[in-house]
């Protein structure tokens, strides 16, 4: 039990180091207030689990930069820790999942977050999660609309499938009619993106120490969430609403203390209501998800779905094919920075099924409106029992001066990503 | 076979740890690591609710797949993903796949219900393993779709109404693969579970075992914790 101990050092000094670029104080000091509350507890629990995942990764890009201060190769690596602690069989746990992300090359990409900070219950007729914690909605591959109550962390996935942690209080009550979810969401999070020297980046960079607030209490504020969740057969359906400070900034031109241009994120109050869908039919998956969302005094809404087919034992082998197709809508077009306006996917994945999982996907988006396309192709897999390997290649094609993805016409690169685990 | 189902039924719950080790065509192996929760339905027309939650090796550890098994419409089933925290129903159609790279595929483990066959019962013999014992030698044909194999051998022993022996056929009809149970123990005076399952692929020379342990029925378990919601926060 001398963990807690060797926890709260190791914390401490990560803690002082990422100080400067955390987004939230009052959400750490409110983890370590839970974390002190529950060391007592976690040394007469029945069961602990410590693991640890080290992923170092290396992005190596083609051409030179657009601007001088980024550079043409860089390793990163991050570090996520997991600490889990069950009483009474499961019925009680309390899990802390930091997560470190160190960066020689841009510091300004340094990271240390709480991916998982809480304490969960599961009592006779409801469940309890109290704390820092990830939750997913959707049911697409590609855009993820109604994905609303975490904070994308866009630094650590291109894709936007890495979220920050999100302090919550949650309530789950399931019945014969579906599960439903309550959610109140104080300590609002800023999203993450590439400091001046990171890579992939927009043009112009994000400059994340100066972002606007529609409402200048926003930091302070406490937003809600609910949802409504069952199946009947072969549908899976979701309802879901949110009311508080939108996820999604949009930005707004500025100039930093050297008068070079910046774009200040900003941040406003939304209220939406979204729906997912899934039909799942044989081989063939049939999904939709919508939404339509208040904000700044327009009322506006966006869409996503598509299909997934799957072939079984291709060719006689026992590979298999999965074939996804998916198309993303949003009303507010340029107006909104949302990438993903009118868009159409596609995307192929051969999985071999061999001892080791071996797998390669090869995914291509179009954008419909400027006909600029990316084109990623991803193999993976597993070294040995801790190893996993990872290995991507980005292709921005040429668009025009206009569109948000130009800046990325520089910028294709090849990404490799280790993951030791134990 | 509706005798060896009954001797099967009434245990209400159980959940096992998993040991499965892979053996390749020149002896190398590879463990993985598992466990099997699995509800059982009052309802004779359908099939259990189980849960997979797999432990190793790490890339995998924390995935949990639950399915809702159905008799002779498809199972219902979903994935957990926990690098996304993201729930997904997926086809269940992928009956022949193998099982975690195995030789055992996903319609070897779901349930042996005999509702999903066509029975011919063709001798009696010395049962495979253990000779002194008698076995009823049955040949099955699957009912449902998208069966990896044309028929199945199974032996089934007089006594306690336990699979003994099970030989897979392709669908050209030829022998692919061969499953020995053994190391049987009794539970709560009345169920007999096999603890040692060995599937011998006679077509490529691999093999895998699995090794049953911490075997324990009447868990307790409620049907929410079978529900696709409750993955998230199932340990």
């Amino acid at each position: 039990m001398r963990k807690d101990l060797m926890q709260v050092r190791w914390f401490e000094s990560f803690w002082r180091k990422g100080e400067s670029r955390l987004p939230n104080g009052p959400q750490h000091l409110i983890c370590l207030c839970l974390f002190v509350l529950f060391a007592v507890p976690s040394a007469m629990a029945q069961e602990t689990e410590l693991e640890l995942q080290i992923e170092p990764e290396f992005r190596y890009f083609f051409e030179t930069p657009s601007d001088a201060r980024q550079v043409d190769a860089f390793g990163a690596v991050a570090i996520e820790a997991t600490l889990e602690t069950l009483w009474e069989g499961g019925a009680h746990s309390f899990i802390i999942n930091p997560r470190i992300r160190l960066d020689i090359e841009n510091p300004d990409d340094e990271r240390f977050d709480f991916r998982s900070f809480h304490y969960e219950g599961i009592f006779e007729n409801f469940e309890l999660r109290l704390g820092v914690d990830r939750v997913f909605w959707g049911v697409t591959e590609f855009a993820h609309f109604v994905d609303v109550i975490n904070q994308t962390d866009s630094v650590e996935s291109l894709d936007g499938e890495e979220k920050l942690g999100q302090l919550m209080l949650n309530i789950t009550v399931p019945s014969e009619w579906g599960t439903f979810d309550f959610f109140i969401l104080p300590a609002f999070r800023e999203r993450t993106f590439e400091g001046v020297s990171g890579r992939p980046r927009l043009d112009i960079p994000v400059d994340v120490s100066r972002p606007i607030y529609e409402d200048p209490e926003a930091e302070k504020h406490v937003d809600y969430s609910a949802r409504w969740s069952h199946y009947v057969g072969n549908l899976d359906v979701g309802l879901a609403y949110f009311k508080g400070t939108g996820r999604e900034p949009s930005f707004v031109l500025d100039t930093d203390e050297n008068l070079d241009p910046v774009l200040r994120p900003r941040y406003s109050q939304i209220e939406q209501g979204s729906v997912d869908v899934q039909m799942t039919l044989d081989v063939l998956l049939l999904k939709f998800e919508g939404l339509v969302r208040e904000e700044l005094g327009e009322t506006s809404s966006m869409a996503t779905g598509g299909f997934e087919y799957s072939v079984y034992g291709a060719f006689g082998t026992s590979a298999d094919i999965g074939m996804i197709v998916e198309y993303a809508y949003d009303e507010r077009g340029s107006r909104s920075a949302n990438p993903y306006d009118n868009d159409i996917f596609a995307g192929v994945r051969l999985g071999f099924n061999d001892a080791n999982a071996t797998s390669i996907l090869g995914e291509v988006g179009v954008d419909l409106n400027t006909q600029e396309q990316i084109l990623r192709i991803e193999a993976q897999r597993r070294l040995n029992d801790n190893l996993f390997l990872r290995a991507e290649l980005y292709s921005f094609s040429r668009a025009d001066a206009q569109s948000p993805l130009n800046s990325f016409r520089d910028d294709d690169f090849f990404l490799i990503r280790l993951a030791y685990q134990f | 076979m509706d005798e060896v189902k009954l001797s099967e039924t009434g245990f209400v719950d159980s959940s096992a740890n998993l040991t499965m080790i892979l053996t390749g065509r020149n002896g190398q192996e590879s463990v993985r690591e598992l466990r099997i929760k699995t509800l059982e339905i009052a309802d004779p027309d359908e099939g259990d609710k189980s849960m997979i939650i797999f432990d190793h090796p790490a890339d995998v550890k924390g995935t949990i797949l639950l399915t809702h098994s159905h008799l002779l419409k498809s199972d219902d089933q979903w994935l957990y993903l926990p690098a996304l925290k993201r729930v997904k129903r997926i086809s269940s159609a992928n009956k022949s796949g193998p099982f975690m790279g195995s030789e055992f595929s996903y319609e070897d483990f779901s349930a042996q219900e005999p509702k999903k066959f066509e029975h011919t019962w063709i001798e009696t013999a010395p049962c495979p393993i253990e000779q002194t014992l008698v076995c009823h030698v049955i040949e099955r044909r699957p009912r449902y779709d998208r069966s990896g194999y044309s028929s199945q051998r199974v032996w089934v022993d007089e006594s306690i109404l336990q699979y003994r022996m099970i030989e897979y056929y392709d669908l050209k009809g030829s022998l692919l693969k061969r499953l020995s149970l053994s190391d049987f123990k009794l539970f709560d005076e009345q169920y007999w579970r096999a603890h040692d399952y060995t599937m011998e692929n006679v077509q490529n020379g691999k093999k895998t075992r699995i090794i049953w342990k911490d075997v324990s029925l009447g868990n307790g378990f409620s049907d929410n914790d079978f529900k696709s919601s409750s993955l998230r926060r199932t340990r």
